[in-house]
Formats: C-alpha cells, structure tokens, sequence
C-alpha cells in the first residue's frame, strides 16, 4: 500500500484552525456589541424601527455565525485524522428537514417582519399638507427647490440651465410660478413636519442619502421619485451622493438642517428676500 | 455512447505533432482548460494589482507615489481603477477560472469521456475569450483612460461618451464591446457544457453517480446560457446608444455641465439595471456554484467520508440556480423600482438563504464524524466553508429592503460580495489547484509553502474584509476616491489603513503562490501515483498528466457512486468509481 503521509491529521493545524476561527468570531461579535463603528442616532420614527429591524437581524444572523463558526472549528479538531475510522453514514432526512424548515421559517420571517419599516416609506405617499421640497442631482452638486408663498413650483426648462450664471436649475422667468421658487444648495426643514422630496437628476444617476434619516435613494434621469420623512431632531447632517455618478462622485456633498418651525420660517423670509 | 465532431472519435489517439496545434489553437479540452487558468491567473494580478493601487491610495491619499503622473492619483484614474478591478475580476478570474478552466479540464473526465462535445467550438471559446481580455485591457492606452463607470456600467453615465467624464469616450466603448465579445465565448463554452455532461457521460455514470462538481459545473453552464444572452443583449443596445443615436436606456431633457442633450429622448435609465441584474444576479452564482462543487469534492474526499446528504446538495445546487434568477431585483431597491416588486424580490432573496444554508449545514455533516486530514487543498475547503458563512449572512441584511435603504452602495456591500463571491470562490480554486495540480502536471505544489499561502490569505483576507462591515455600518459609499468632503468619514481613515495592511500582506502571499506554481512545475515533488490523494473520481484512474484522449481509447465503466469513502467491509477507505463490484477487496 501507499505510504503515509506527513501531517495528516495534525494537532497543531487543527489548534491553528480553532484558536483562529475562535478569534475571529470572538473579535467580530465584540465589535457589533461595543459598537465601535456604528450608524449615528436616528432623527426619525422609521429610522428607530429600521434600527429594531437591523438588531433582530444581527441576533439571528450573529447566532448562526457563532454557531456555524464554532461548530466547523469544534468538527476540525474533534475529527481530525488520529488513525480513527471514518464513520460511513451518507446524510440524515430528518435532519435535512428540519433545518430546511428552520430556515425557511427564520429567514423569510425575518423579510415579512421587515415590511413595515418598508411599507411606512414606501407604500404610502406623504400627508396632503406637507412640506414640498425638489431635490436636482448633477454634477457634482445637490440644488433645493422650494416652491415659496404660492405653493407651486415653476417650469424649469433644460435649455435654460446654466450653472454659471446662477441658474441651475433652468428656471424659467416667464412662468409667474417660478417667480418666488427658492433654490438652495443645502435643504432646510422643520422639526416635526413632515417633508415630502421630489427627487430627480438633470444628467446622470445620483442618490441622496442621509445617514439620520436612514433613506437613500437613487435620482434617476427621466423621473421624479417621492420620498417622505419627518425630522425630530434639530441639527445639522450630512447628505452624499452614493451613486457613482463620475469623477466629482466622492465630493456630491451637502447639508441637511433640521431646525425649528419658527426658525424654519425666519430662513424662508431670509432666502425670499435674497431671492428679490 | 462517446462520438466526437472531429471525424471518427476512436480513430484518433495521438496528439497533434505541430507546436501551434498542441499548445495554442488546441482543441484537447486539457490544453485549453489550462490556457483559461493561465489567462485568469494573470488576470488575477493585474486585478489585484488594480486594488493594492486603490488601498495604497485610500490608506495614504496625500503620499506620493512615484507610478502617477506628479505622484498623486486623480480621481478618473481611482474611477478608472475601480471599474477595472472589477471587471477583471468578475469576467477574467471568477467565470473563466472555475467553470472554463477546471470545468474545462475536469469535467469531460470526471465523467469518463474523451473530450468535450465540441472541441473546435471550444478552442474558439477561449481565443474569444482571450480577445475580449485584449479590448478591455486596450481600454486603459486609448485617449481619456478606462471607464469610470463601475463594472456595472449604468447609463446615463455610460451612454452619452466623454461629455460625462474621462474614460466615458473610447475607453468606455471598448469596455462594451469586450464585455460583449466574453458574452459570446460564454455563450459557446456554455452549450458545449451542457452537451458535453448530458451526451457523453460513460456507462453507468448516472446522473445520482454525477461528482458534486460535474453538477455545478452544469448549472453553471444552464445560468451562463440564460444570462450572458441578456448581457449581450444589454451590451449592444448601449452600445448603439452611444454610437448609433438610439435611445434605450436615455430620457429626454438631459443637461450636462451646461450642454443640453437634445439628441436622445424616451428611454429609461432602469431598463439597464434590470438587464444588467438578470444577468448579474446568477454571475454571483456563476462564480461561487463551482467553488461549492469542488469544497463539497474535497471536504468529502479528505475527511474519508461520503458528502453528507448528496440529494439534498444536488436540490440545493438547483434550488440556488432556479432562484439566482429570481432575485436580480435586490440590486436596485434605491432605484426608484416599485416598491411592491422591491418586497417580492426580497422575499424571494430571503428564500434564496435557504439552499445555501442547507449547503452549510451539509458540508458540516461531511465532516462530522469525518478523519480529517490537512493537506493544503483541504484547508482551502475548510477555510471556504468559514467565509461562505461569514460572506452569506450579511445577504440576509442587505436582502431586506428597509436596511437595504442605509448599506445599499456602502462598503458593507463591498464586504458582503467580495467575502462570499470574490474570495471564497478564490478559495474554492485554490483547493483545486493543490488537489489537481499532480493530475494535471505530473508533479505536486509543495505543502510547506501551499500551508503558509493558506493561513497568510485566511487571515489576510478577513482583516480586509470584515472591517469593511463597519465602515458601511458607519455610512461610508463606496466608489470614493476620498475622504476630503465628508466630515463623517474622515475618523474612519484608521479603518482604511488596517484593511490596506491586511491587503499589502494577503497579496504577498498570492506571489508565495505564483512562486510555488513556477517551481513545482519545474522541480516539484513528482506524483508518481495515479492516485495519490486515495480519492473515488475518474481522473484518479489516469496518469498523471492524462493521455491525449484521457483513457487511452477504453470506455470506462462506472460502478460506484462518486463519494464512497469508508465503506463498511471494504479493506481500503475508498472505493473508486470505475472498480468493479467484483475487484472491490473485503476486510
């Protein structure tokens, strides 16, 4: 017969395999746990039930990662080649399915559990009274529009876009509507309002993304896709683009205010009177 | 029954004489799968090569180096990098090398035939494939650089030329038109797949006989066929957008810097996404299903016991196929999609955890009870399961739509792809390559430099990868060439430089392995034994290099089935395939 070979079951690889995956996994859960590198604190009510949804997804998926984990690191070792025979047995259809149902019931019941977080976004449009604020990606800058004291935006014209000389957006000064349009590099909001965003892009694709509010999403050229939120918490946040939309990609920056109503509406006079 | 189209079949047995038709327009399936591990293993440098440039510049942005132009790097070229990267990688490396390399190779003997189906067709696979290398590769000489666009290329940035930025010009129509080249080999290397293992497997090699590699690399084959025809379609529709003044994938009313584009109008940016996620989706699965068919192979093999539960993983490999094109629209949940489909598809994402979840437990039940040994091919195995577990359950956070809304386009999704598509599809290979390298060169790689390889990679890879996690958990895009705008980002820098560490480490090792490869071949430990690894498959009945026809003009006859190991009142602890009932020595 064949001679034996060097190390075919050795103790040591087999140590190395457990103290390392042991390590790793002791090493990552304690980094989710402390929470080292984390999202910053919600300022919305969905971005608290987002935040539920993603605890009970770590402690599920955190548990089967321990597990599996462990367990190929205790099968490693326990069963390394110490000149034992092997055991023969080609599977177990019990076994099989139980632990096709178990997941099935684990996994897809997490997905219909994450509905509403979902559903609150997206299912629903915005109450009628909220605030209307259009959002224009192009590169490599974010433009706000409000619509001012009569509540309708004006007609914006692509031939009349010229960043240049001011006028991003190509709003046209022949509709009286665009007449009190108030266009910002950075958005403003009140606390406590809800906000309803029309979010389109002049060029390429761009997404705008808030980490407080826990909302992305994509502008795509050719269409106008509403977003809604409600911010709680005054202060300022960053908003970046998280789409790769060319070169200027990493700088697509801007600022999200959340202040309150009265402060809100002393920002709106303060943009009016500019905008004369 | 085993015919060729070469005229006659049995007829011939001697290798063609000439050196071009031996080692370059070959059409012995051996000769061109090791010509597909060539073109991926040099592709797998330059792609890695690409990402130490980027991770050098994310770890030090304001250093200079002396490989750009005034020392710094500019953002089209990051951009540019970026794009590269992954295109190489995901075409050049993770679809050639595991189906069209080892599946070239090991699939018409693993199942006892001559050659494959139709070997002219698949000289001309590869040479298409090594074109479409050759165009995109162009792509970084041509005026305005690669393109900038990502792999996944969305339009309108891909679609309306250099007006969008550097690369987007003739660059970016290379990149289309390589990448539609490679749809066209892939095309043809997988029907010839799918021919090869249905018409000419040999006596007894049933379809419930099949290794679990055979019956990855045929899914493979049937995903390859269903997708790359849609990326195909894909490629030439935004290549006649850019050229042909068509408007697929373009809407009316465009501006960019300053320019109206008044030349195209109607089309629609999400038509690209959901094509190129048809197709997208099942590459994932394209890349890794061989890597589960060759850790399934080698767990069972090296832990001396049959693959536990070899129905179910045959279920699981189909059920993966089958939903792989189910799902594509997890990709686009932020793209302005419907958010009743957005739900559908993530359901059906979740499902999709199911198989592979029944693939885990599966490979832990091969080895539960097992008599490990570990050689270097088995630590990659084993080392395959870990990573499949930690890549795959970061699916399940991204598969839901709400928390998909904070990770989606952050490095939490770099993390998640790379760990399970990217590296432990790698590992998978590189467990092949220790465990065939003797088939398939006469001489072993050597174990001494193949154990430090392993733990150097295992442990780089995951100082990469995992950190990854939690810059997406902290909000940090991808695709960024800096830090410099974000206020939020800039206390992440610390993170940035431990995973370029972990990568300067991971890629010196991969050079330990081009080194090993070089030497073993030259002066390796010679496999003087058809089977030194005492394992069941059919390509352990054969020399080692295998003859030109692989078993020197005999049909072989299948017996057994492809994983019995430790077979109650066999004197040895394996029972090949091809031995006959009667031959089959009793304790």
């Amino acid at each position: 017969m064949l001679s034996r070979r060097l190390e075919r079951g050795s103790t040591s690889v087999a140590l190395a395999f457990v103290v390392f995956l042991v390590l790793m996994t002791v090493v990552t859960v304690y980094i989710f746990w402390a929470k080292t590198w984390w999202f910053p604190p919600a300022i919305n009510d969905i971005g608290n039930e987002i935040d539920a949804q993603f605890m009970r997804t770590l402690l599920i998926t955190g548990i089967v990662f321990v597990a599996a984990q462990l367990g190929l690191a205790y099968a490693i070792f326990k069963f390394r080649d110490q000149g034992q025979k092997a055991a023969s047995f080609e599977g177990n259809n019990t076994m099989e399915i139980v632990w096709t149902v178990a997941t099935i019931v684990l996994f897809v019941g997490l997905g219909l559990y994450a509905r509403n977080a979902w559903a609150e976004v997206h299912f629903t449009d915005a109450a009628p009274g909220a605030l209307q604020i259009e959002v224009t990606g192009q590169q490599f800058v974010w433009n706000f529009r409000y619509a001012g004291p009569d509540r309708k935006f004006g007609r914006v014209k692509p031939e009349l876009v010229s960043a240049s000389t001011g006028n991003p957006l190509g709003l046209d000064s022949t509709d009286p509507a665009s007449k009190d349009d108030i266009v910002s590099p950075v958005i403003v909001v009140p606390s406590g309002r809800e906000v309803e965003l029309t979010i389109r892009s002049q060029d390429v694709t761009h997404s705008f993304f808030v980490r407080e509010l826990r909302l992305k999403q994509d502008a795509v050229p050719g269409m106008e896709i509403h977003m809604h939120f409600t911010a709680n918490d005054p202060g300022d946040y960053e908003i970046v683009c998280a789409q790769l939309c060319g070169l200027g990609h990493y700088r697509m920056h801007s600022i999200l205010t959340v202040m309150s109503e009265a402060d809100f509406e002393k920002w709106m006079k303060d943009q009016a009177a500019a905008n004369q | 029954m085993v015919t060729h189209e070469n005229g006659g079949g049995h007829g011939q047995h001697q290798p063609p004489s000439g050196f071009i038709r031996k080692y370059v327009f070959s059409i012995d399936h051996k000769v061109i799968g090791i010509q597909y591990l060539t073109l991926a293993l040099f592709s797998v440098f330059l792609g890695m090569g690409l990402s130490l440039l980027m991770r050098l510049h994310l770890a030090w942005p304001n250093s200079h180096w002396f490989f750009f132009k005034g020392g710094l790097m500019t953002p089209e070229q990051y951009l540019a990098l970026v794009t590269m990267h992954g295109t190489i990688m995901i075409f050049m490396v993770l679809t050639t090398a595991p189906q069209s390399g080892y599946g070239n190779y090991f699939l018409p003997i693993q199942i006892g035939a001559a050659d494959m189906a139709f070997p002219v067709l698949n000289m001309l696979s590869f040479w298409t494939t090594f074109l479409s290398l050759m165009v995109m590769v162009a792509a970084f000489f041509v005026a305005g650089g690669a393109p900038i666009g990502g792999w996944t290329s969305y339009p309108t940035l891909s679609a309306l030329g250099e007006i969008t930025g550097p690369g987007q010009g003739a660059g970016e129509t290379l990149w289309i038109v390589g990448l539609a080249i490679f749809c066209a080999a892939s095309l043809m290397g997988a029907l010839n797949f799918i021919t090869t293992l249905i018409d000419l497997r040999a006596k007894g090699m049933t379809l419930g006989r099949l290794p679990l590699t055979c019956w990855t690399w045929l899914v493979t084959a049937i995903l390859g066929l269903l997708a790359f025809g849609v990326l195909l379609a894909a490629c030439i529709l935004l290549l006649l957008d850019r050229i042909a003044g068509t408007s697929f994938f373009v809407p009316g009313g465009l501006v960019i810097t300053d320019q109206v584009i008044t030349w195209h109008k109607g089309g629609s940016p999400l038509l690209w996404q959901h094509l190129f996620w048809f197709f997208g989706h099942p590459e994932v699965y394209i890349a890794i299903l061989p890597g589960m068919g060759v850790t399934s192979h080698l767990l069972s093999t090296f832990a001396r016991k049959p693959v536990f539960g070899y129905r179910a993983m045959v279920g699981a490999v189909c059920g993966i196929g089958f939903l792989g094109f189910c799902v594509w629209g997890h990709h686009m949940f932020v793209s302005g999609m419907s958010p009743y489909s957005a739900f559908a598809f993530s359901i059906l994402t979740m499902t999709i955890g199911v198989p592979s979840a029944i693939k885990t437990f599966n490979w832990l039940g091969t080895l539960w009870g097992g008599k490990i040994q570990f050689n270097c091919a088995m630590l990659f195995a084993l080392g395959f399961v870990s990573l499949f577990v930690s890549g795959g359950l970061s699916g399940l956070f991204l598969a839901q739509p709400s928390l998909d809304l904070y990770l989606h386009d952050t490095y939490f999704v770099i993390a998640h792809f790379h760990l399970i598509m990217g590296v432990a599809a790698i590992f998978g290979m590189f467990g092949g390559a220790y465990f065939w390298f003797p088939k398939m060169f006469g001489r072993f790689l050597n174990e001494g430099l193949g154990k430090v390889h392993f733990w150097l990679t295992f442990i780089g890879v995951y100082c990469i990868f995992m950190p990854m996690h939690f810059l997406g958990l902290a909000g940090h895009p991808r695709r960024y060439f800096d830090s410099s705008a974000v206020t939020f980002l800039q206390k992440l820098q610390p993170v940035h430089v431990f995973i370029t560490i972990g990568a300067i480490i991971t890629i010196s090792a991969q050079l330990l392995f081009l080194y090993n490869v070089i030497w073993s071949l030259i002066a390796g430990k010679e496999a003087k034994e058809e089977n030194p690894w005492h394992a069941t498959t059919l390509e352990w009945s054969i020399p080692s290099p295998p003859p030109h026809d692989n078993f020197g003009g005999l049909e072989p006859v299948v017996y057994h089935g492809p994983y019995e190991f430790s077979v109650p009142g066999a004197s040895d602890d394996f029972i090949p395939q091809h031995l006959a009932p009667n031959l089959v020595r009793k304790a």
